[in-house]
């Protein structure tokens, strides 16, 4: 075998590479860029093959029309809301547990995290029934704080937050200690400063899981000027007199901000997952 | 223990080394509690509300439901023992072994979606240009919400949808297919939303086992002169294989457990044909408020997800001669 044809094989070989990967990202895709078309186009029949593909007459009419049809703004605050607590909390409520549990001394350490480690192994899809049981008794019910509670401390993020401040090195906490500063000076002035990087990971990780967030929020919450967008889209295509146009306008709007943020931080969500298999 | 209670930060009496040693004396000095006591009960302030939480919504579910399962309870008032009673109505329940049979039929997607996501991963482990891009339009569906999800699908399968206009236009078929709402295809129909949308998820999984392989192995591997199929088999999956038994077991769980899909989909239908154990237990407790009998229905799957879970690591577990 010559180089010519050597040549000839390796990019015979590159080319079938390119064509299954084009191939299995268009079937990967395809879902998501149709919807996108419906929902920018405005004539013609919206399921015609092909010429359903790319749309005729581009304008942004569904989007002003979606808004009118449900009340797509309030969905769009509630998913904003709920989103922005459930970050904010969840991240204090996972690098507070990982603190004592990276850096300090008590009896019961390692029990507590067996116990940490043992929810990943709970069947917690089921968890669902009891806990509406629990949060009608707690009257949290069509409450925000009825969605977010449940979902706040995880064994994924208290395990990225351990792994972040357990790399701080000893020298700083000694000195705050001579200094005098209390325990909670050191968490908040020393350790989350540091952890930073591993912050922005749990924040991206923690935002994309809640925005897209449905079977617990469309459980918890009855009342629709209360859900997400994940939850009021149906709502929307249950609505009488929605065409699919403006339904895709309604799904597009509900899945970009989490597909922007993925696209931004691609490598955060790799990161994130083998961290948390690890 | 030395390095270990070092790395940890605690003062070390007798022989800790200069600052450590300090603080214990200065602590000592000023009269407050010994350091050792001060920073247990300063851990478990830490630790609280991460523990109260998981204590209220993770373990209680799994205590209290297994307790609710043998009682009749309607919420408002307190659950009266009845034993067995809501298992054996769950046998006279022709509903519940669609279900379960449902259940145990989607499993076959397992195998699918592990190969799948094997072979997406071996092709997107390099550096050609644009793979980066490829690797986000594969995990774009795990970032797309199921609801989403359910309503795009819902125009794939459409009568007038998609799948069919594309069938038509190329001649496979004349008349249109109800993936949704012929009870034999229905099912298969959700399978394939399944397994579009764990595909990306298990093929970054794959892909963290394969880079870290050794690059040395593989380079073994060519000068004895194997070929790429038998890399593949000889090398790349016996490396991986720790790997591959934990997606193949997270993907049996997660298949045994499909609720969302059904929910937005078909709401079990038609004719009772998707049901799915869960989607019984979420049917029977959010619809129906009949809780204990949603509760055994999902002790039910949860059984069977141990019981699949066991074979799994029995079977794929890597043998040592």
């Amino acid at each position: 075998m010559n180089a010519a044809t050597a040549n000839l094989r390796r990019r015979a070989s590159t080319t079938l590479h390119y064509t299954v990967l084009v191939a299995v990202a268009l079937l990967c895709a395809f879902p998501l860029l149709w919807t996108l078309s419906a929902a920018i186009g405005t004539e013609g029949n919206v399921f015609a093959f092909p010429s359903s593909l790319l749309p005729q007459r581009v304008s942004l009419a569904n989007f002003i029309e979606v808004f009118r049809v449900v009340d797509l703004g309030r969905y769009f605050f509630n998913s904003i809301w709920i989103t922005f607590w459930t970050v904010v909390w969840t991240v204090l409520v996972c690098s507070l547990a990982a603190y004592p549990l990276a850096r300090l001394h008590f009896r019961g350490r390692r029990l507590v995290f067996a116990v940490i480690l043992a929810t990943l192994m709970l069947p917690t899809e089921i968890n669902f029934l009891v806990n509406f049981i629990t949060t009608t008794h707690l009257r949290l019910v069509n409450t925000y704080a009825g969605v977010i509670l449940p979902t706040l401390a995880g064994a994924i993020g208290i395990f990225i937050m351990k792994n972040a401040f357990e790399e701080i090195p000893q020298d700083l906490l000694d000195a705050a200690r001579v200094d005098g500063a209390s325990e909670l000076h050191i968490f908040f002035r020393i350790m989350l400063p540091l952890a930073l990087p591993q912050i922005g990971a749990l924040v991206i990780l923690t935002t994309v899981t809640s925005w897209n967030n449905f079977l617990w929020p469309s459980v918890v919450l009855t009342k629709s000027n209360l859900m997400p967008l994940a939850v009021g889209i149906l709502e929307l295509s249950g609505t009488f007199g929605s065409s699919t146009r403006v339904i895709a306008a309604g799904a597009i709007l509900t899945v970009a901000p989490a597909l922007i943020v993925f696209f931004f931080a691609q490598r955060f969500f790799m990161r994130g997952m083998e961290g948390a298999i690890k | 223990m030395m390095a270990d209670s070092a790395r940890l930060g605690v003062p070390d009496p007798g022989n800790a080394p200069g600052p450590a040693g300090a603080i214990d004396r200065r602590m000592r000095a000023t009269g407050g509690a010994r350091p050792r006591a001060k920073q247990a009960r300063q851990a478990w302030f830490f630790l609280a509300p991460a523990l109260l939480l998981l204590l209220v919504f993770t373990f209680w579910p799994v205590l209290w439901g297994s307790i609710l399962a043998f009682t009749e309870y309607k919420i408002i008032t307190p659950p009266t023992w009845v034993g067995l009673q809501n298992f054996e109505d769950l046998l006279d329940d022709p509903v519940f072994f669609i279900s379960i049979k449902n259940s145990l039929l989607y499993l076959v997607i397992v195998p699918v979606i592990q190969l799948g996501a094997i072979v997406l991963a071996v092709l997107v482990n390099n550096s050609l240009p644009g793979i980066k891009l490829f690797r986000a339009a594969f995990y774009m569906p795990v970032v797309t919400s199921v609801s989403v999800v359910g309503i795009m699908w819902g125009w794939m399968y459409n009568e007038q949808g998609l799948i069919n206009a594309v069938l038509q236009w190329l001649h496979v078929i004349n008349e249109p297919i109800g993936w949704l709402s012929d009870d034999r295809l229905a099912l298969f129909s959700l399978m394939l939303v399944t397994l579009w949308r764990g595909l990306g998820w298990y093929m970054v999984l794959y892909l963290a086992a394969l880079q870290s392989i050794p690059k040395d192995v593989e380079e073994a591997a060519v000068l004895d002169g194997a070929n790429r199929w038998q890399r593949f088999w000889r090398v790349t999956i016996p490396m991986i294989m720790p790997t591959i038994l934990l997606c193949t077991v997270l993907s049996t769980l997660s298949a045994m457990k499909v609720l969302e899909e059904v929910l937005i989909m078909t709401k079990g239908g038609p004719v009772s044909s998707t049901y799915t154990g869960l989607y019984y237990a979420y049917d029977q407790g959010i619809r129906a408020f009949n809780f204990p009998r949603a509760l055994a229905a999902s002790m039910v799957v949860s059984v069977f997800c141990i019981g699949i879970a066991w074979l799994n690591f029995r079977f794929l577990r890597p043998r040592h001669r």
